[in-house]
């Protein structure tokens, strides 16, 4: 049979797997490309600023941005303390045991349940069961718990890489488990979890399905006024107008898409540039 | 005395939130069951799974699954069709090949792709790739289980290539030592040593592309047409379980037989994620333990 020598053949694979890994990478920037020019015409501070108009057909999508923030805001405030906590308990707490395994495995489960699946359970359980109705607070608690397993695991991830010898120096002078923790490995580990916090603001202002049922509303005419209101909120407008809205003007849907991928995408790079900002000036 | 007893408390809270995911797994099964259950009651599971027809609020309602199981099937495997080798590939050009600078960058390039909301995927291939199939291979639609594949591969991409990544890294460098000490070429090192040694863990980071596939809903619900029929290709529309839930929860009445047939859907769903998360995690954890 015809072989190729080593030498080739590894030119060949090279070459294969450098054209592997760009043909996943250039469908995001090609996705980034269209919408920024077709969207970018639309963008105006009267579109970032005002009401829809004309059954969303004309004006802006300013009540859509506040939802989102309210229901993201509140989010992130409920499931960040739980889940440093969660990650503070499993890193420094944890004995090698049964319960921890199974905290572990619910961790990874909690991750891996689909995003409607967690719409389902807010509307069952804060919607109806406790009675909050579809409203912020709701929306806000069904993310909340999506996002723990990510939080956890990020903040896992920073706590475990103080070092050892951090704690030990610590303890040996006589200070408590708990005042370490608190004044020797969180400020050390407050970036690492800081940056988590951010891909996690970022992440779920993107999600549509865990508040299609719990925090959404097609169309609010006035501002939330407490947390048991109803939001409009940006990604679930975008879905409305993109697909249940005929004659939707086509450079106001791209506007939307534009003003919530810049808003994902500008909160993950900022932590991302941090987290290699942080690695590179870190003390250990 | 005082700051024994904050440390004791202080203590007990964070025992408590770390043991809150347990609470929370066990919540959302108990919920999903609850209504689930009571849907079972008054409609066959066997109809259930089994059945072709999913006709919710016609006389008598029919609620059969099987059309929904095998959308989500044709869309998942086309999806993994995609993006394994490629992302398998990626990751190995990644961890192994490109030098330290790019790396980083692809590395930030693949993070940033996995923050880009699927509402805003589903958009972009509604306007750009539906269109586009339907004149390529000339369909009445575009709305198809094919390119509901496609947008779905670029979602499945970041975890896989995250994964297998950090699998591929954690094979000892003596390994790699030893087969380009006995002569191989790196390439060879590569595909002989490397690739077995990371298996496991890239099993694991394919069985969890899978899982966000299943799962992901926004996208699907807005590429694949949403026909509730078994289709005898891909080029037809298709509707998943997660479309079926989010389409049609606006519609139901709260505690009527449709509802709680979206919370069986929801119940099955959450089965299947639950068992690829649970052999994913077992293959990961033995290879840990090595």
């Amino acid at each position: 049979m015809f072989k190729l020598s080593p030498k080739l053949s590894q030119k060949i694979f090279y070459a294969l797997l450098f054209m592997a890994t760009l043909l996943v990478i250039t469908p995001a920037a090609i996705i980034i490309y269209i919408i920024i020019k077709n969207g970018a015409s639309a963008i105006t501070w009267e579109f970032l600023t005002s009401m829809p108009k004309d059954g969303m057909r004309g004006g802006g999508i300013f009540p859509a941005i506040v939802g989102t923030l309210c229901i993201v805001l509140c989010a992130i405030s409920l499931t960040l303390p739980i889940g440093v906590c969660a990650a503070i308990y499993l890193n420094e707490y944890a004995k090698d045991n049964l319960l921890t395994r199974i905290i572990k495995l619910a961790i990874v489960n909690l991750a891996g349940v689909p995003s409607v699946v967690y719409g389902l359970f807010g509307l069952g359980i804060f919607v109806m069961f406790m009675n909050f109705g579809v409203s912020i607070i709701a929306g806000a608690l069904t993310l909340s718990i999506m996002e723990l397993p990510v939080i956890i695991t990020t903040a896992r991830g920073a706590l475990s890489g103080v070092p050892h010898s951090f704690r030990e120096a610590s303890m040996s002078l006589g200070v408590s488990r708990w005042q370490t923790i608190r004044h020797i490995v969180l400020p050390n580990a407050l970036p690492g979890i800081l940056t988590g916090a951010i891909l996690s603001i970022a992440r779920i202002s993107g999600e549509t399905a865990p508040i299609l049922f719990t925090a959404a509303a097609f169309y609010v005419p006035h501002m939330p006024t407490s947390i048991y209101d109803q939001v409009m909120a940006l990604p679930y407008h975008l879905y409305i107008i993109s697909t249940q809205i005929p004659n939707m003007p086509k450079n106001i849907i791209f506007g939307t898409a534009l003003v919530l991928l810049m808003m994902v995408l500008s909160m993950s790079l900022i932590a991302i540039v941090a987290r290699i900002y942080f690695r590179k000036t870190r003390k250990w | 005395m005082k700051r024994k007893i904050i440390d004791f408390i202080i203590e007990k809270i964070i025992f408590l939130c770390g043991v809150l995911s347990i609470v929370f797994v066990v919540l959302i099964f108990c919920f999903l069951l609850k209504e689930g259950v009571s849907f079972f009651k008054d409609y066959d599971v066997f109809k259930f799974v089994f059945g072709k027809l999913w006709y919710p609020s016609s006389e008598p309602a029919q609620f059969g699954i099987l059309a929904l199981i095998v959308g989500s099937i044709y869309v998942t495997a086309g999806a993994c069709l995609i993006a394994v080798p490629l992302g398998v590939a990626a990751a190995l050009y990644i961890s192994e090949i490109a030098p330290a600078g790019v790396r980083d960058v692809l590395k930030s390039c693949v993070e940033l792709m996995a923050a880009v909301p699927s509402v805003v995927i589903g958009f972009v291939g509604m306007a750009t790739l539906v269109p586009f199939v339907r004149e390529l291979f000339d369909i009445p639609t575009g709305l198809t289980a094919f390119s509901g594949s496609i947008m779905l591969a670029f979602m499945a991409m970041p975890t896989i290539v995250t994964i297998s990544e950090d699998a591929i890294r954690s094979v000892p460098w003596s390994y790699k030592e030893g087969a380009l000490a006995l002569g191989a070429t790196r390439w060879q090192t590569i595909r002989r040593i490397v690739l077995k040694a990371a298996m496991p863990g890239i099993i694991a980071a394919i069985m969890l592309g899978i899982g966000r596939v299943i799962g992901e809903t926004m996208a699907v619900m807005m590429i694949t047409g949403n026909a509730a029929h078994i289709p005898s290709s891909i080029f037809e529309p298709v509707r998943t379980m997660t479309a079926t839930i989010a389409a049609e929860m606006g519609e139901t009445v709260r505690g009527g037989m449709h509802y709680k047939s979206l919370f069986a859907i929801g119940l099955v769903l959450f089965v299947i994620t639950f068992s690829v998360n649970f052999i994913a995690d077992l293959i990961l954890g033995k290879k840990k333990r090595k």
